[in-house]
């Protein structure tokens, strides 16, 4: 029986011979437990050595193999072929970023964003080593722990055309991360990320398109974080409105 | 050419890299410290560790016990004074964890829960749910952004130490954005580059494994120790070897044969007790005894002809339905995600097909108690090294601690050497770092009509080392290793690359890692071949029996111009004389039988 | 911490040369999920057109005759009709994606669990019947 076989379409871009992107097509052969990914890794190994892209753990925490697959922002290595067959996949770069070199994209704006937004905490009451730990009660670890799932794989910035048309936007991962310090109880340091994430080009350019939220594949929920801070920032602003006498 | 220069430089971005950066950062903010990393850090191998990490806490535990425990399961070729160091140093470092932010699951009270893993006698595994190794890295990775005088070199491949007057003074590093190799001056390096299970086909291990650092050491003319000893994990999904975490069997899950039978029972690991008990899953007994026993037993069972056979081999089924969808979304919800996205197969209703796949290496960088090799200047920490606190097999969840432990301890002794020393000899390091630059162009830029291929040479040296270096070893099988990767050294010159552009050539690094992963294979293969005792993980069925006589004694491989030469090291006791290795707790449930 | 990468600058013969993807004016047609997001965000205006309508409505309330022709004109033109045609699933639609948005913003916790989001965008739900029940009440009585 000859092998079934499926077309992957790729994205190359290879800056040192060529101007322009154009699209190379692959004929791979079709498994049933084949993810996107394998398809790549036997692109590299059997057919076409020149072929870029990063990838490392294949089991869907590591966030290195992010590419958009049929218009999609997916992990490569949780994409299976099978959902796909018998059509032709076109796998590309994450959308939105600049392109380095076929599906590897440029994301140092993201780790600059991490620092502007002081993603690490910092403790509301300082604490030596030698008087323990500090008490966090389940429910409080619950209060942020989901937006602490994030593992950086871009796929919420490749899914916002905010980010698309402004790369000011401080972006749907930086804002979780901020989010998940300031709804630590451990942390005091919610007044020092305000200027930052409460700033236009934080959470006020989101318009909210959710689409951040529907491709995350870790469930973190970064259109949540958003529009939550957007909450926190109006009821501040109405009390300093009403009541400018009083506390924060 | 401008010179890249620190006080101490790093090399690796994972758990024990990130750990060091930033004591340094933190101990003086006039020193620079420079990390760099073929991967963004956030991507490095920790990031996958799964069940936990351990130090003791909790008012029942002691730190005798830690320490008996991680010297029994290392079948005593552990440095007892190197272990007792680790589980002293151990709380206060996760405590420090804890200071920087790491979500760790709590107890009712607040305080952080622990969980029983594999070979334990008392619970002391402190988990963040069964995603530990990821919150443990982005804690460290987010908290050493908040250091200046940390420097980052990320996506930079080091190729080569620069060593210089008898001491490291530097790397030649590829940075993969351009393709420009450049050196780095430091007076003080740290490894930390991690583990080499890539060398074997099946293994929990990402892509980026291939034993670089422990290769760098070694062609420096630094040892590497006690390679011999790898780390399979019983319990691994067929065909893509991801990791189910020991986690699973630490809340309850057990294992099962072809027939239903809880195996594990025949192989010396004591007696059942229904799930249902309230004292199930008893320490340091079934699915609870340590990994290498597990391994071995699933292999035996094999033999037997009692595992059931899958298209990616042979496999036994890890049952976890009894614990109930409520506790698995709880307190393993990432082994439900895995199985149901990698596997197509719901672990609330259904049996998990699980192998033994490689794990870890005990093995790696020779070094002393405080991360120094032998080579002035040169230090390593974390799975690259061998402290060793490992010895024969390593006791789970001892591993991300001692990222922690020794990549602190690496990097105080680091910022102690490098006070010590004026400078760097910086012409000589540019010169070298030049070379290295032509050898590499030369060796893979030059179309030399070459006709193996990486994907091929490293299919047939991940055969070799399952076949020959596997779980059962023998004389012939490690024989013929060790004559298989002498040949495949050869072939490796006739490599030739599809890839000759300087931006992002990920062909290129395939390669220089491939190179990588020959050199680690060949110190395992030769250390595992002289090596005729068997112990914890290395298992000779040629040689069944331990022989303290001869070999309570680390190996020390050392690379030459021909097969590697392997010289021993007297293993440190203190206060726990090696005796025999027993699991499976009497009925009362204290302890051990051997204990 | 700064990165090393950004401080070097091009190396002599490994310039990078990076390719930025134009985002075409016709984005918000490349996903299912944009479009309805476009069409959520065009609703508005009509939310907006019909309350301008009603405060012209408000605003002539203190004048018998005015109130009585623009009143006239909503309960009978045929032009009226065709508005509220179009006006209604417009509001409709963005009530209702707005309604269903809102567990998103609003949370509410009880210990570790998060109150179910069916709940807080049904109590919206729950508000908009009563309310318009009320109004019916008053409007009808």
């Amino acid at each position: 029986m000859p092998e079934k076989t499926m077309t992957l379409e790729v994205f190359r871009y290879q800056p040192d011979e060529e101007e322009h992107p154009r699209y190379q097509n692959y004929e791979v052969p079709y498994r049933e437990d084949w993810v996107v990914l394998d398809a790549l890794n036997h692109i590299k190994d059997e057919i076409d050595g020149t072929l870029s892209y990063r990838w490392s753990c294949r089991m869907g925490v590591c966030g290195s193999c992010g590419m958009m697959v049929n218009g999609d922002p997916k992990l490569t290595c949780a994409t299976f072929l099978r959902d796909y067959y018998p059509s032709a996949i076109r796998v590309e770069p994450l959308n939105y970023f600049p392109v380095i070199r076929d599906l590897i994209i440029n994301m140092e704006d993201f780790l600059h964003k991490l620092d502007d937004v002081q993603a690490w905490l910092i403790p509301k009451q300082e604490k030596t080593v030698e008087e323990g730990e500090y008490l966090q009660s389940p429910a409080e670890l619950a209060h942020f722990k989901q937006f602490s799932m994030c593992i950086n794989c871009m796929l919420c910035y490749a899914a916002c055309p905010v980010y698309g048309h402004s790369q000011e936007f401080l972006g749907p991962a930086a804002i979780a991360l901020a989010q998940r310090y300031n709804l630590d109880s451990r942390d005091g340091a919610a007044e020092s990320r305000a200027d930052v994430i409460f700033q236009d080009v934080g959470i006020w350019e989101c318009t909210f398109v959710g689409d951040c939220s529907r491709v995350c594949p870790k469930n973190v929920d970064p259109a949540g974080a958003i529009q939550q801070a957007k909450v926190t920032h109006t009821k501040q602003f109405m009390k300093e409105l009403l009541a400018p006498w009083g506390n924060r | 050419m401008e010179l890249l220069n620190h006080d101490v430089l790093i090399v690796g971005g994972g758990g024990a890299g990130l750990r060091a950066a930033i004591a340094i950062g933190e101990a003086n903010a006039d020193l620079s410290v420079g990390v760099v990393s073929k991967v963004y850090p956030m991507r490095s191998h920790t990031v996958s560790a799964e069940g936990g990490s351990a130090a003791v806490i909790k008012s029942n535990d002691s730190l005798d016990a830690h320490i008996y425990d991680t010297i029994s399961g290392a079948d005593w070729l552990a440095d007892q004074d190197a272990v007792e160091s680790f589980v002293n140093e151990a709380p206060a470092e996760m405590i420090q964890l804890e200071h920087w932010g790491c979500p760790w699951s709590r107890d009712a009270d607040g305080s952080v829960a622990v969980r029983p893993f594999g070979g334990m006698k008392i619970e002391r595994t402190w988990f963040a749910a069964d995603k530990t190794g990821f919150h443990m890295l982005h804690t460290l990775f987010q908290t050493a952004l908040k250091y200046n005088n940390i420097t980052r070199y990320d996506e930079w491949f080091v190729t080569r130490l620069l060593t210089h007057d008898g001491r490291c003074q530097g790397v030649a590093a590829l940075e993969l954005r351009t393709g420009q190799i450049r050196p780095i001056a430091a007076k003080a390096v740290i490894l930390c580059t991690g583990g080499g299970g890539r060398i074997f086909p099946f293994t929990t291990n990402a892509a980026i494994k291939s034993g670089d650092g422990m290769a760098l050491a070694y062609r420096a003319g630094v040892a590497l120790k006690d390679m011999e000893f790898v780390q399979y994990h019983p319990t691994g999904l067929p065909g893509t070897g991801i990791l189910i975490t020991e986690a699973s069997r630490g809340e309850g899950g057990i294992l099962l044969n072809k027939d239903g039978y809880r195996y594990l029972q025949d192989y010396d690991l004591g007696e059942p007790l229904d799930v249902s008990d309230p004292s199930h899953p008893r320490k340091r007994t079934m699915e609870l005894g340590p990994r290498d026993r597990l391994s071995q037993a699933f292999m035996k069972e094999r033999e037997k002809g009692l595992t059931l056979e899958g298209p990616y081999g042979d496999y036994v089924c890890l049952d976890l339905r009894h614990m109930g969808e409520k506790k698995i979304d709880k307190k393993i919800p990432f082994v439900r995600e895995l199985c149901r996205n990698y596997v197509g197969i719901d672990p609330v209703h259904e049996l998990v097909p699980v192998r033994p796949v490689v794990h870890y290496m005990m093995g790696g960088v020779h070094t002393n108690i405080n991360g120094e090799t032998p080579l002035a200047g040169l230090f390593a920490a974390g799975e690259c090294a061998c402290v060793s606190i490992n010895g024969a097999n390593r006791l789970g969840s001892n591993s991300l601690t001692e990222l922690l432990v020794f990549g602190a301890r690496a990097a105080r002794a680091a910022v102690r050497f490098s006070a010590r020393q004026d400078s760097v000899a910086v012409e000589e390091i540019q010169a070298q770092c030049q070379a290295e630059q032509q050898r590499i162009r030369d060796r893979f830029f030059q179309p030399k009509g070459g006709k193996e291929t990486i994907a091929g040479l490293r299919a047939e040296l991940t055969r070799t080392m399952e076949s020959g270096a596997g779980i059962y070893r023998t004389e012939d099988s490690l024989r013929a290793a060790c004559a298989l990767i002498g040949q495949l050294k050869e072939r490796f010159r006739e490599v030739e690359l599809a890839d000759h552009s300087l931006t992002f050539n990920t062909e290129l690094t395939a390669a220089l890692e491939l190179e990588f992963m020959i050199d680690a294979s060949e110190a395992v293969a030769h250390s595992a071949l002289m090596r005729t005792e068997s112990r914890g993980s290395h298992q000779r069925t040629d040689y069944p029996q331990r022989d303290d006589e001869r070999f309570l004694k680390h190996s020390l491989a050392y690379q030459t111009e021909n097969d590697p030469r392997i010289e021993y090291l007297d293993v440190v006791v203190t206060r726990w004389p090696p005796a025999e290795r027993k699991y499976g707790s009497p009925v009362d449930g204290k302890g051990g039988k051997g204990d | 911490m700064s990165d090393g990468t950004s401080r070097l600058g091009a190396a002599p013969g490994g310039k990078s040369k990076e390719y930025l993807r134009p985002v075409p004016s016709t984005w918000w047609l490349k996903r299912k999920t944009y479009f309805l997001f476009m069409v959520r965000e065009l609703t508005c205006v009509a939310v907006g057109g019909y309350a301008a309508l009603l405060l012209v409505l408000a605003a002539s309330a203190h004048n018998p005759d005015s109130f009585h022709s623009v009143f006239s004109w909503l309960s009978a033109s045929r032009w009226s009709v065709v508005l509220h045609a179009i006006a209604l699933p417009l509001v409709l639609y963005h009530s209702i994606t707005w309604f269903n948005l809102t567990p998103k913003a609003m949370v509410v916790w009880r210990g570790e669990e998060r109150l179910s989001p069916v709940l807080i965008a049904g109590s919206n739900y729950v508000a908009w019947v009563v309310v318009s029940v009320l109004i019916a009440w008053i409007a009808l009585r």
